[in-house]
């Protein structure tokens, strides 16, 4: 039972990670109705971002969560800029393929840069306590912690700013909203920010919970990420949530409880179910098709 | 009498000399030659049987992409069983025969397994549609890299090998001709019609008496049989297969090809195929940059030319002359 619960916390910091990536995906799908399939790999350079800071700069674990946001931030904004925008009328699929080619250029880029993997020292001290058996470092309730707290700061963001208003405002339809006066391209933007902004938290908790970074992290974190999206129904923000802690809890079960090699068998053997019999997602509307 | 009149019309028009079937036989010849005599360096030939293997993958999935309109992003999937099947095919229960006839025997066993699976993504797209679906496609391909990876009779994650190297130019061209073939007849169609109405629009689609499912199902068994039989050929060429060499990198790359090349164009998958094979051989001297400098170029691409090079266009030699407007036909 000890051991559940401890696997039962490590689900809820994997949760965490890809809950910060799954609500940059699902907030750019909300006002663009675009999957921005390159946001995986903004999340892997927010890792070596961390990676630069730690190990090369020798900064202190908050400077370094702010120099990753703060990067991966710049270029989800400078990306909406130079590689999204102009394609925001174009045929649906070619923003899609631009967003994987991004995604390519980044990976290969970083490995370009230097192809080998990265270590990245521990930010925090190995500090911990044991709660009734169940050992918990004061990483993992940071990160717990940290997460939660910029998920509520996106919660007021969205729901009590102005700016959020018309985010909401433009998710709901996108052709009125501009003759309302609102600053389309700028709200679209300050979404890519949020987004990147959170990609980048995230990859900040990913390298020191898995120290080891190589370019292609992005890949299988940033799908994963999508698929917690998805579960939630993509768009919405609580889905997205829910969706990464749900996905989280099976993969790190599986991984406990079954040979670690069925993990990705039987979580998207899950998704796949799920698809099945909720074509939009645990939370999402299903559209009506007026003809 | 109207034979040998008809006969000499077409003899005496020149435009008739380069139609699709003097292409595709003087093609076939000259890969035969090629391979038989070594006319070309084993570099040049190993680069035309990977792009004519590309050019099948494009086909494939241009048929769902670019026809019918949907998004798939795991085509990978299809490609990895048909490999595995043709490989073990080949490796455990034909290799007493000669491989002559063996070897195509596993591929179009592998094609066909391939399409049977292909039956399984086209269940769930009856009811899920658009980026949803691409999710489905996806998660059915890691689903068959997961499933290889845990089969350990294949090697698991250590991958397979064992095959000899059975893919010839002379079997590439083949298979090229039969899918080019295969897929201009069915989009030329009463189905491909179908297909390209689900296109459209899919609700006038059902209305107007097409049997979207139907049309759903044939497509994507279409698309995963021949994206099968590119497999079996990859497999015998590179002799070794691993269930990462059928990950969501070689799915994106074969998104690449269609796109660049330009959805819903035999021609335009032609093209796209051999341009993205060529350009990424000609970049080698890059070394490592050569996968930072490609997506650029694409996503310039996109940004200055949104569909494709050839986008929705066909090359007149590939459409039926009943179909061609302007003069052609009698």
């Amino acid at each position: 039972m000890i051991y559940f619960f401890q696997q039962a916390l490590n689900a809820v910091q994997l949760g965490s990670v890809y809950a910060l990536i799954a609500l940059g995906y699902t907030m750019v799908y909300g006002v663009l109705s675009m999957i921005n399939f390159a946001h995986g790999d903004f999340f892997m350079v927010g890792a070596f971002l961390c990676f630069i800071g730690a190990a090369l700069w020798h900064l202190a674990f908050v400077p370094v969560l702010l120099l990753s946001m703060g990067g991966v931030t710049l270029l989800g904004v400078a990306t909406e800029r130079i590689a999204y925008r102009p394609l925001r009328n174009a045929p649906k699929v070619s923003a899609i393929i631009t967003s994987l080619g991004v995604g390519i250029f980044l990976e290969n880029f970083t490995l370009g840069l230097n192809p080998y993997p990265k270590y990245v020292p521990p930010l925090l001290p190995s500090l911990g306590f044991n709660a009734w058996g169940v050992s918990v470092s004061i990483f993992q309730l940071s990160t717990i912690g940290i997460s939660f707290g910029l998920m509520f700061a996106l919660h007021l963001i969205v729901n009590k700013t102005k700016a959020g208003l018309a985010m909401r405002a433009i998710s709901a339809d996108r052709l009125i909203v501009p003759l309302m006066g609102v600053p389309v391209d700028k709200i679209i933007a300050l979404t890519f920010a949020l987004g990147s902004g959170l990609g980048g938290a995230a990859g900040v908790m990913y390298a020191m919970a898995y120290p080891v970074i190589d370019p292609y992290i992005g890949i299988i974190v940033g799908w994963k990420a999508f698929i917690s999206a998805v579960i939630g129904g993509i768009g919405n923000i609580r889905g997205a949530v829910l969706g990464a802690y749900i996905l989280a809890t099976v993969e790190i079960m599986t991984a406990a409880f079954l040979p670690s090699t069925y993990r990705d068998l039987i979580t998207f053997s899950l998704l796949l179910t799920l698809l099945i019999f909720r074509p939009r997602g645990l939370f999402g509307k299903a559209e009506i098709q007026k003809v | 009498m109207r034979v040998s009149a008809e006969f000499l019309r077409r003899a005496c028009s020149p435009g008739k000399y380069f139609n699709a079937r003097t292409v595709a036989a003087a093609g076939f010849i000259a890969a035969l030659a090629v391979s038989r005599y070594g006319l070309l360096d084993n570099y040049l030939q190993l680069l035309l049987m990977l792009i004519g293997i590309n050019v099948i993958l494009t086909m494939s999935l241009n048929l769902i992409n670019g026809y019918m309109g949907e998004f798939s992003v795991g085509h990978a999937g299809f490609m990895a069983a048909g490999a595995y099947v043709s490989s073990l095919l080949s490796v455990r229960t034909l290799a007493a025969f000669s491989p002559f006839w063996a070897f195509p025997c596993a591929v179009l066993a592998g094609g066909l397994v391939a399409g049977a699976v292909g039956l399984v993504v086209a269940v769930p797209s009856f009811k899920t549609r658009g980026d949803y679906l691409a999710i489905v496609t996806l998660a059915f391909s890691m689903i068959v890299k997961s499933v290889i990876e845990n089969i350990d009779a294949v090697g698991g994650p250590r991958g397979f090998l064992g095959m000899d190297k059975l893919t010839t130019l002379p079997w590439v061209f083949f298979w090229v001709v039969v899918t080019i073939w295969v897929i201009r007849n069915f989009i030329y169609s009463r189905f491909g019609r179908g297909v390209l109405a689900v296109r459209e629009d899919e609700i006038a689609a059902d209305l107007t008496g097409v049997n979207t499912r139907n049309v759903k199902m044939l497509a994507f068994v279409v698309s995963s049989f021949f994206a099968g039989i590119a497999g079996g050929l990859y497999a015998h060429l590179i002799q070794y297969i691993s269930p990462g060499s059928f990950d969501i990198l070689k799915s994106t790359e074969m998104l690449v090809m269609v796109y660049l090349g330009g959805v819903g164009s035999i021609a335009g998958s032609i093209l796209g195929a051999t341009t993205y094979t060529v350009l990424l051989e000609a970049l080698r001297p890059l070394g490592m940059w050569r996968m930072a400098v490609m997506p650029l170029l694409l996503v310039g691409l996109m940004i200055f030319r949104p569909r494709g090079m050839m986008g929705l266009k066909e090359a007149r030699w590939l459409v039926p002359s009943s179909e061609r407007e302007g003069g052609d036909s009698k």
